[in-house]
């Protein structure tokens, strides 16, 4: 097995020079003809009704055109009634449900539905296949009433000439409320805990798990917390919409236009082919751009009351509310083991925030179904409605909290039983998915411990806490797997053979960083065996043949494997023209069409998921090992380096694949030693909503991190041979860094951030 | 953010005349007074632009150095007096917010910089006395692990940002201002208010007053200084605690002593008391800590910063230690 194959090896990211020099076009900078500014109201209590909203002052304010709130707005139509389960294609369930199947990391390279452990493939509700769309807040329409389910709830907006002028004027809108006590604190309604969004990762029993837990020989039973964590993109939700009669075309940041063009058309009571959605350029979204958030309905509402285009541009504090967040958990692992660290039970439980007016569950438990070999186990997330934000998918939802307690726990087996970490987790390998029998389409994982292990030089770790030093600084290492499913939805797409020998392929997929433009291109190019360069990729618009959301670490194996077959069945038309001879040189193609008298060749197909590929378990696997310092005076931790491994299929570019794992990485270390969204639960209101105080790594904190990307031939997970690879770098990025402070210190950290307070 | 006017002056008198209008503030780098009016937090009627005035050099003058209120954060940080003189300054100013914003930031603008509380900045809808006096303090029962745990009073437990202002306040700085009643000096470490029941009340400045210029006494415990800062985040982030640090030593005997933490006050805090303990004494960790407990013994956590109270301390017993080097 070699490192690192490539169809392309490490081409250039084809928007990269536009997007250095500053031409790439973002949705806010769409500064259209006659263009008017929107901002937004929020609400400043989390639970009550509105009593009253004067305007007055606003309305007089300098350059205004319209305030609008439940009071005088137009009422948009509600999304049908959601549920769960009535979805017309099955699958996800509810309208967030569409995308909540994906996760939300990048994936170019990535892909997926999530919903392969249901047994159907749910993408295609994804793409926009749901009557109502993807309503972020399925019970909650904008300005229908009077209602506050949360803080920062819009609850009204203010149309100026000037941004300056609109921002103003929202100040002056006086909000009067009558205030219910807010239901804020987790923990203090965990009794209300209920299963939510089911579809997603039902509860799940095997076996007998608490009475093999009682009778184990060895137990581990503990509680791990991960606290609220918001995505930040560095480009904040913005949209620019413009109507034209019963037409509108919305400049959106987007992760799913199509399925944005039916919430449209859905609420505002018009077919969906007179909303024409484009997202040319979304500058980062980790899954808070895959549903529609009210602020999209609000702007096209306000577009359509002054009958000019509108921008409604989010500045960052109302994002914090706004736009999802990965909610806070509580998760209960409890292990039991042979003397010999044989796995006979895992229960892994507990809660996540929700609210009244979402879907979402945090489905933290579903790595554990897959991750290692037991004969029983019970495996079940449940959420508590609380008046906070809506949470939503964040980079690996579920896979990524979840892992951070059951790597945590395998950690404390691994001490409880002496046995390496890295063996403990050979021991209880699991050579088949856990939760089905069925076989894995491919599995490396072993191979990632050993060439990670190897390049780190674990075989020097001195297996006792606090047993390693640097001065006087204490070193810990510590190590934690990574897992994501691998899925696919329909997607389809489009091919043209110019006579110039160039080729276009187009699919309204989405472009958030992670390579689709490049690794598009790189997949026709390959199939029809001419150079890259001819090739382009035309995405990011509802106009183009219909993709699906780009989350869950899909977009590779649903519109790659699209591309794929529309590019080969594009060669075969063309060798048809050709009179059945293959076409030898690239430059063939162009003498082709010319001695035909043919302008250009094209094709088109609507790829689906092949059924052979359910009978397969399909998922990434990798991890990571971790070198921390501690200070032992002051509790500082810092990661000196890491080793990550991954084997997620065929690497289609090794430089965007590698882009997407160090994204991936870089994000957990915040998550393990920096991020938290903190909560006031007295006001119901997070407090530190700017890049001030919600820490993200910077340059300083990201030392020396070293990624080692493995070859997988896999016949079975889809055309392409791709798993995705946008999320599963986030996985077990805490936990590793986690199990190094142990290492350093003695010291088990179950609640993140790792902050000095926690070592002092 | 409200409405104001905007006003370039280039003359300290019209500096003067134009700020003492009423709700007239001055801008400089404006990376926090725009911030706060984008928040509305501040709320100018007018701003007068005091960019143009001839105060951003950086000077040796008898007996020390002077810092005009106009030079960047960045340029004093790098000033070869600064840095030899005092490095405990230029520490500090490197230590302090990004490059971006030490380029822009005045050194006068960053003695004027307000808390970072998020009831105070960002939740305008809750009770701040600072914000609006008489409202109450969100902050002693709410989310306070970055706030203050000395200085504080019932009114308020904000804590002050600056880490220049910490530097400062330890080597004896004194700052020039100028209002409409002429030209005064005031020491540093009695610039900034306790915040009592006023929190409010921020400086000694008058209304229509402006600083002009720091000045920095030459001393052994001035050139022999340094800076250290404790927080979550390798750069870019507030200080948990902070400690600026200076001695004169005779042997391993600690002849003068300087101290003022960061982060945990409520104003920049000169540390007398922890430096009445350091003098004639023996450069000894025990010594240090010993020196640390009496400064802090009336310090008082609220919950999620109670770690700050021995965060500061051992803060200051390494920032001591390192800069003893071998002798401790």
């Amino acid at each position: 097995m070699s490192e690192i194959p490539m169809i392309g090896a490490g081409r250039d990211r084809v928007d990269g020079r536009a997007k250095v020099t500053g031409t790439a076009r973002y949705a806010a900078e769409n500064n259209l003809p006659n263009l008017v500014h929107a901002v937004v109201v929020s609400s400043t209590i989390p639970s009550g009704t509105i009593r009253a909203i004067d305007t007055t002052a606003a309305k007089k304010a300098p350059g205004v055109l319209a305030v609008l709130s439940h009071v005088n707005a137009s009422k948009l139509n509600p999304p049908p009634s959601q549920g769960g389960g009535k979805s017309e294609t099955g699958g996800g369930g509810s309208a967030s449900g569409g995308a909540a199947g994906g996760g939300t990391g990048g994936g170019a390279s990535g892909g997926t539905s999530g919903q392969k452990q249901g047994g159907q493939s749910g993408g295609q509700q994804q793409g926009g296949g749901q009557p109502s769309g993807n309503f972020a807040e399925p019970r909650a329409t904008p300005f229908s009433d009077g209602t506050i389910h949360y803080l920062g709830q819009q609850i009204a907006v203010v149309v100026a000439d000037t941004l300056e002028h609109a921002t103003h004027a929202a100040e002056l809108v006086e909000v009067t409320y009558d205030a219910r006590p807010g239901r804020t604190d987790m923990n203090a309604l965990r009794h209300e805990a209920k299963d939510k969004g089911a579809q997603q990762a039902p509860p799940f029993v095997k076996g007998d798990p608490e009475g093999a837990f009682a009778g184990a020989a060895v137990k581990i039973d503990r509680t791990y917390r991960t606290p609220y964590h918001h995505h930040n993109p560095i480009e904040a939700h913005s949209i620019v919409v413009a109507w034209d009669g019963d037409r509108v075309t919305l400049h959106d940041s987007s992760q799913n236009i199509f399925a944005s063009r039916q919430t449209i058309a859905h609420a505002f009571g018009i077919p969906k082919e007179n909303v024409h959605v484009v997202s040319p350029f979304v500058g980062g979204a980790f899954g808070s751009k895959g549903s529609t958030w009210p602020h999209v309905l609000v702007g096209a509402l306000a577009a359509r009351e002054v009958k000019r285009p509108v921008k409604l541009w989010l500045p960052r504090k109302q994002l914090f509310f706004t736009n999802g967040h990965r909610p806070e958990t509580e998760q209960r692992v409890a292990l039991g083991a042979t003397s010999d660290g044989k796995l006979v039970s895992i229960i892994h439980e507990g809660i996540s925030q929700s609210n009244a007016v979402c879907d979402y569950n945090e489905r933290f438990t579903r790595p554990t179904r897959v991750m290692y070999a037991t004969p029983n186990m019970r495996a079940e997330n449940l959420v508590v409605d609380l008046n906070v934000s809506s949470p939503t998918y964040m980079r690996a939802p579920g896979e990524n909290p979840g892992m951070f307690a059951l790597e945590s726990a395998m950690d404390e087996l691994a001490y409880a039983v002496n046995i390496d970490p890295v063996q403990l987790r050979l021991i209880n390998y699991a050579e088949e998915d856990p939760s089905d029998g069925k076989p894995w389409s491919s599995k490396s994982l072993r191979e990632c411990y050993e060439r990670a292990a190897a390049r780190f030089g674990w075989a020097d770790r001195k297996r006792e806490p606090r047993s390693m030093r640097d001065g006087r600084l204490l070193v810990g290492q510590g190590m934690a797997s990574a897992t994501y499913p691998s899925h696919r939805s329909p997607a389809s797409a489009r091919a043209r053979m110019n006579d110039d020998g160039t080729v276009v392929v187009s699919s309204g997929s989405h472009e958030m960083g992670m390579g689709t433009a490049t690794v598009m291109a790189q997949l026709a190019a390959e199939t029809l065996g001419i150079p890259a360069e001819r090739v382009r990729f035309e995405y990011g618009d509802t106009n183009l043949p219909q993709a699906p959301i780009s989350a869950g670490s899909m977009t590779a194996a649903s519109v790659g494997s699209a591309v794929y077959q529309v590019a080969r069945e594009l060669r075969q038309k063309l060798v048809a023209l050709n009179g059945g001879d293959e076409i030898a040189n690239a430059n063939d193609y162009a003498a082709l069409l010319h001695a035909h008298y043919t302008p250009d060749v094209e094709t088109r197909v609507d790829a689906k998921p092949d059924p052979e590929e359910a009978h397969y378990s399909a998922h990434a696997f990798g991890c990571h090992f971790a070198e921390v310092s501690v200070d032992p005076d002051l509790g500082l931790v810092r990661l000196r380096r890491m080793v990550s491994a991954f084997a997620g299929g065929r690497i289609l570019n090794a430089k965007t694949a590698h882009s997407q794992f160090l994204g991936g990485i870089v994000q957990g270390i915040g998550m393990a030693l920096l991020e938290e969204t903190h909560l006031d639960r007295r006001f119901g209101s997070y407090t530190n909503v700017n890049f001030g105080e919600y820490l993200v790594p910077v340059n300083a904190d990201v030392r020396n991190l070293t990624i080692l990307m493995l070859e997988e031939q896999d016949p079975h997970v889809n055309p392409i041979g791709a798993k995705g690879i946008g999320e599963v770098g986030i996985v077990g990025v805490a936990p590793a860094i986690a199990n190094a402070v142990y290492h350093a210190t003695g010291k088990r950290v179950r609640d993140l951030p790792i902050t000095l307070e926690k070592l002092l | 953010m409200h409405p104001f006017d905007y006003v370039r002056v280039s003359t300290v008198p019209e500096a003067v005349k134009s700020g003492s209008r009423e709700s007239a503030k001055f801008v400089a780098g404006g990376t926090n007074l725009i911030d706060l009016m984008k928040c509305t937090v501040e709320r100018p009627a007018h701003v007068v632009d005091v960019n143009a005035l001839p105060l951003a050099s950086i000077e040796a003058v008898s007996g020390g150095i002077r810092i005009g209120a106009l030079a960047r954060m960045s340029d004093v940080a790098a000033h070869p007096l600064v840095q030899q003189r005092f490095p405990a300054v230029s520490q500090a100013l490197l230590l302090s917010a990004s490059p971006q914003l030490r380029n822009a930031a005045s050194i006068g603008g960053n003695l004027m910089q307000r808390t970072r509380c998020p009831y105070f900045r960002e939740l305008i809808w809750t009770p701040c006395n600072k914000r609006n006096p008489g409202s109450g303090c969100s902050a002693r029962e709410g989310e306070n692990r970055m706030q203050a745990v000395i200085g504080t009073s019932d009114a308020c437990i904000a804590t002050h940002p600056s880490d220049f202002a910490v530097a400062v306040a330890a080597l004896d700085g004194v700052l020039t201002l100028h209002g409409p009643k002429g030209e005064r000096r005031v020491n540093a470490v009695d610039f900034h208010l306790l915040p009592g029941r006023t929190p409010h009340l921020e400086h000694d400045l008058a209304h229509g007053e402006l600083i002009t210029s720091v000045f920095l006494p030459d001393a052994p415990h001035a050139a022999h200084s340094s800076y250290l800062k404790v927080r979550d985040r390798s750069s870019y982030e507030f200080a948990l605690a902070s400690a600026a640090v200076g001695l004169a030593l005779d042997g391993n005997t600690i002849r003068g002593a300087r101290v003022a933490f960061g982060g945990i006050g409520t104003k920049p805090w000169r540390a007398r008391a922890a430096e009445a303990v350091l003098i004639g004494k023996a450069a000894t960790v025990d010594v240090f800590r010993a020196a640390a407990d009496v400064e802090l013994k009336d310090a008082r956590g609220y919950g999620q910063n109670d770690f700050k109270i021995e965060l500061a301390k051992r803060t200051l017993v390494r920032a001591l230690g390192d800069l003893a080097g071998g002798a401790a």
